[in-house]
């Protein structure tokens, strides 16, 4: 099965304790909603960073992506909170 | 010219300036935003996502090419710890009229604000740290040129 690389930004990286991460995919069809919720189902810093998706943005390989979109063949899916450039 | 930069490093305004006004235009519009010293900040800490970042800038400055007739713009964007009082970002437009310069001078900030991936993290003389939370009006203002 395909995996991809999770890159965690801010808060979420903290609270998960780590930047990067491999996961396997459950299905190629597998959503980012459906990933995030599947990794906040683990519990202790990942139930904090990621229980409530509206907290969170996502880019697939380096551009913003709604929730719905399949992660597909991507190498990259960041998870991050709104950002607060400028 | 279309200069972007995300960088640690301070810069010369002057220089930056300089290099617009060379474009030969009638105007030249700028922005720089400072590290505001709020009570007891010690530390501004800007993250960001290196892979996407330049990437993420580029296409806001194309976009700005596309929407306003310019002769030039420049984008600076640090990250890294800052101090209250440095400087945290640049943006610089040139044009034959004020109008696009100033116009393409606010779109760049206001998408810089809430679509370039940068995070800020306050750190106060306390030891505490806290993220900076997005502001509605920041995400609104950068709505506002969608439509």
């Amino acid at each position: 099965m395909a995996t991809v690389t999770l890159v965690y930004f801010a808060w979420v990286r903290e609270a998960i304790g780590r930047d990067e991460e491999r996961v396997e995919l459950a299905s190629p069809d597998e959503t980012v909603a459906e990933l995030v919720a599947r990794l906040a189902a683990q519990g202790g810093g990942y139930a904090e960073a990621l229980a409530d998706p509206d907290r969170l943005r996502a880019a697939l390989d380096q551009q913003f992506v709604g929730f719905d979109q399949a992660i597909g063949t991507a190498r990259e899916l960041a998870l991050f909170p709104p950002v607060t450039g400028g | 010219m279309k200069r972007v930069a995300i960088q640690a490093d301070d810069f010369d305004i002057s220089a930056e300036l300089a290099a617009l006004e060379a474009l030969g235009g009638g105007g030249v519009a700028s922005f720089t935003g400072i590290v505001r010293g709020e009570e007891g900040l010690v530390a501004l800490e800007l993250e960001h996502y290196p892979a996407m970042t330049q990437r993420q800038a580029e296409r806001i400055a194309e976009e700005a090419m596309a929407r306003w007739p310019l002769l030039g713009l420049s984008i600076i964007h640090r990250h890294g710890r800052l101090l209250p009082g440095e400087r945290i970002v640049f943006v610089g437009t040139a044009s034959r009229h004020r109008a696009a310069a100033l116009e393409s001078c606010a779109f760049l900030i206001d998408w810089l604000k809430s679509r370039a991936p940068f995070w800020k993290k306050a750190h106060y003389a306390d030891g505490a740290g806290a993220w900076v939370a997005p502001r509605a009006e920041d995400e609104a203002k950068a709505q506002d040129w969608d439509r």
